[in-house]
């Protein structure tokens, strides 16, 4: 009896995986529109499957010209140019999550398929274009030995690198290929578990602080709130004593940070959580607010009750801050560059490039893209533009994954890493001007 | 295999194959009360756990069963084999729903719809074994 019963289950099931009820909200700007909150047997989930680049390349705007900058480096992740146009690449993976359901077993590897199956660079690779005519002269090994390092920055000349446990300070001499003295810990990193693991990293305008944002420890308070002590928060540090404080607090995943050129307000590039629907939470960028509370994992978007979380806490609810500009739903927002000037053309003379590693948790897959987003005093205007695109390919094959984007303002281009195919593009405009250029802004 | 019309009773090891999921369906009812008493994510996680281990178990039960019923087919069975299957077969759909919805995030994983799918696998793994265990010896076949 019932194997009818049991075949219309399974069939049930598989539908129920395949619609997933994305309605193709507009979910960018400053208020998206926002679906109920569902939760499915099975979420959603479509990988896209990697392949190789071969012949191609992603697609950038008229007047642009895309290269791979380089290549085989060992899963790429945030990037900073130095002034003397040198860029270095942090390389790495890192997180170490104990499997502690039946559900972390399958999810890892369901997901992992979607990944680089190269072995985490744990090092920091400098690439230098001298001459800067978009073909990297010399390449090194900048710093080795590194433990998942993602965010950089630097301040006058000591270095910063962000491990995934912990943040170091290297001195640097302009011109420099190779650091090999050990670094000076500035301060430990929460690292217990390291669900989201990457450690972004900005440094004031004035030099005097830094700030690490560090991602929460599970999707939405699973592993309890005993295991999310100093997470989801962005650190503000000294960096001459290494003290600390939480500048915000509730901010989920707070995967690229960087200083607005003209403003000096932080900004954050933020990823929410998953698994209530194809189209909720959508991930954001935001100025940060001292003393700032996001939201996680008890509320999403200002005010909506996420009501997986137990106990509830109305009160942080009520102090939930709606964020600036939504960017949709599971794009995975990883690079962050803000630009201004005159050398992109005049659609680009100011605003700000954002990286979208791209979707799992929907059908319609999502992100897998750079975007532009316009400015004007400091805030957002406008939609998120297409900047660099098709790391998809025609069949939803994931040929490519964006992640950290910086910006050269002097030789003029912008450098994105890709983590799936292990590359770092640049991009720049084709008509190169004729008479030297005076640096523009950038962050 | 049965030839001999009637309940079969279990070999053995189907017997001892099924005390699985009657002891890991009751334990995964129990953690689920517990964490929806206390918030404490861990006794989720050990629901999610008891109840996977409790569909490989019960699967294996369901699937013996079912073969043993398809061979003795025409020994027309009726009433109790049929009875245990139907109470396996609810277990088993029961426990599959309680495993996907276990694998949720936080009170999502339990709540009351976890809760009662958990009741029902408890209860169906329980009726199961109370009707296989008290079957009539003369009726026992392999």
């Amino acid at each position: 009896m019932n194997l009818k019963a049991l075949a219309a289950l399974t069939a049930a099931l598989a539908l129920a995986a395949c619609d997933d009820g994305d309605r193709g909200l507009d979910q960018t700007g400053p208020r998206p529109e926002l679906p109920e909150p569902r939760q499915s047997l099975i979420p959603p989930m479509n990988i896209a499957w990697p392949v190789a680049w071969e012949d191609d390349k992603p697609t950038v705007p008229a007047g642009f010209t895309i290269t791979a900058f380089a290549t085989d480096l060992k899963i790429p992740r945030q990037l900073l140019v130095l002034p003397n146009g040198d860029v270095l690449v942090a390389e790495g993976s890192g997180g170490n999550a104990p499997r502690l359901r039946p559900k972390d077993v399958i999810a890892g590897l369901v997901k992992s398929e979607g990944k680089t199956s190269v072995e985490s660079g744990n090092r920091v690779t400098l690439l230098r274009d001298a001459d800067r005519d978009g073909v990297v002269d010399t390449r090194t090994v900048f710093i080795d030995d590194l433990n998942a390092p993602y965010g950089l920055a630097l301040v006058g000349s000591n270095l910063y690198v962000a491990n995934q446990d912990a943040l170091l300070e290297f001195a640097y001499q302009p011109g420099q290929t190779q650091i090999t003295t050990p670094g000076r810990v500035v301060t430990k990193l929460p690292s217990e578990i390291n669900h989201h693991w990457t450690k972004s990293l900005a440094a004031s305008p004035d030099g005097s602080m830094l700030y690490v944002g560090i991602g929460s420890n599970s999707n939405a308070a699973e592993r309890g709130m005993m295991a999310e002590q100093d997470r989801a928060v962005i650190w503000e540090i000294d960096r001459i004593t290494g003290a600390h404080r939480s500048y915000a607090e509730g901010i989920r995943n707070p995967t690229a940070l960087a200083f607005h050129p003209e403003t000096g307000a932080l900004w954050a590039a933020v990823n929410e959580r998953d698994e209530i629907g194809p189209e909720l939470v959508p991930d954001y960028i935001t100025a940060v607010r001292d003393g700032g509370f996001y939201g996680w994992p008890y509320a999403y978007w200002g005010s909506n009750v996420d009501t997986r979380v137990r106990p509830q806490r109305p009160d942080l609810v009520s102090r939930t801050i709606v964020p600036d500009y939504a960017l949709g739903s599971h794009v995975a927002t990883l690079g962050l560059a803000f630009f201004s000037g005159a050398t992109f053309g005049p659609q680009y003379t100011n605003g700000a490039f954002v990286g979208m590693h791209g979707s799992w948790n929907r059908q319609n897959l999502a992100g897998y893209k750079v975007v532009w987003i316009p400015f004007s005093a400091g805030r957002p205007v406008g939609k998120p533009q297409d900047f660099v695109t098709d790391f998809l390919d025609e069949n939803g094959n994931a040929r490519g994954r964006p992640v950290g984007v910086a910006v050269d303002p002097i030789g003029n281009a912008l450098f994105v890493a890709d983590d799936l195919a292990n590359i770092v593009w640049r991009v720049a405009p084709v008509a190169r001007p004729a008479t030297p250029l005076t640096a523009p802004t950038a962050g | 295999m049965p030839q001999t019309p009637g309940w079969t009773g279990l070999h053995p090891l189907h017997a001892l194959i099924l005390a699985f999921p009657i002891a890991l369906f009751s334990g995964a009812l129990v953690s689920d009360i517990t964490y929806l008493n206390s918030a404490v994510m861990q006794w989720s996680n050990f629901s999610a756990w008891l109840i996977t281990f409790g569909m490989v178990f019960g699967s294996i039960a369901l699937i013996w069963t079912i073969v043993a019923l398809f061979r003795g087919r025409r020994a027309g069975y009726r009433g109790r084999p049929v009875a245990y299957l139907a109470l396996l077969v609810v277990m088993w759909i029961a426990g599959l729903i309680n495993a996907f919805h276990h694998s949720r995030d936080a009170w999502g994983s339990v709540g009351t719809v976890g809760l009662i799918l958990s009741i029902v696998s408890a209860v169906a793994a329980l009726a199961a074994g109370w009707l296989a265990y008290s079957a009539p010896r003369r009726e026992v076949i392999r």
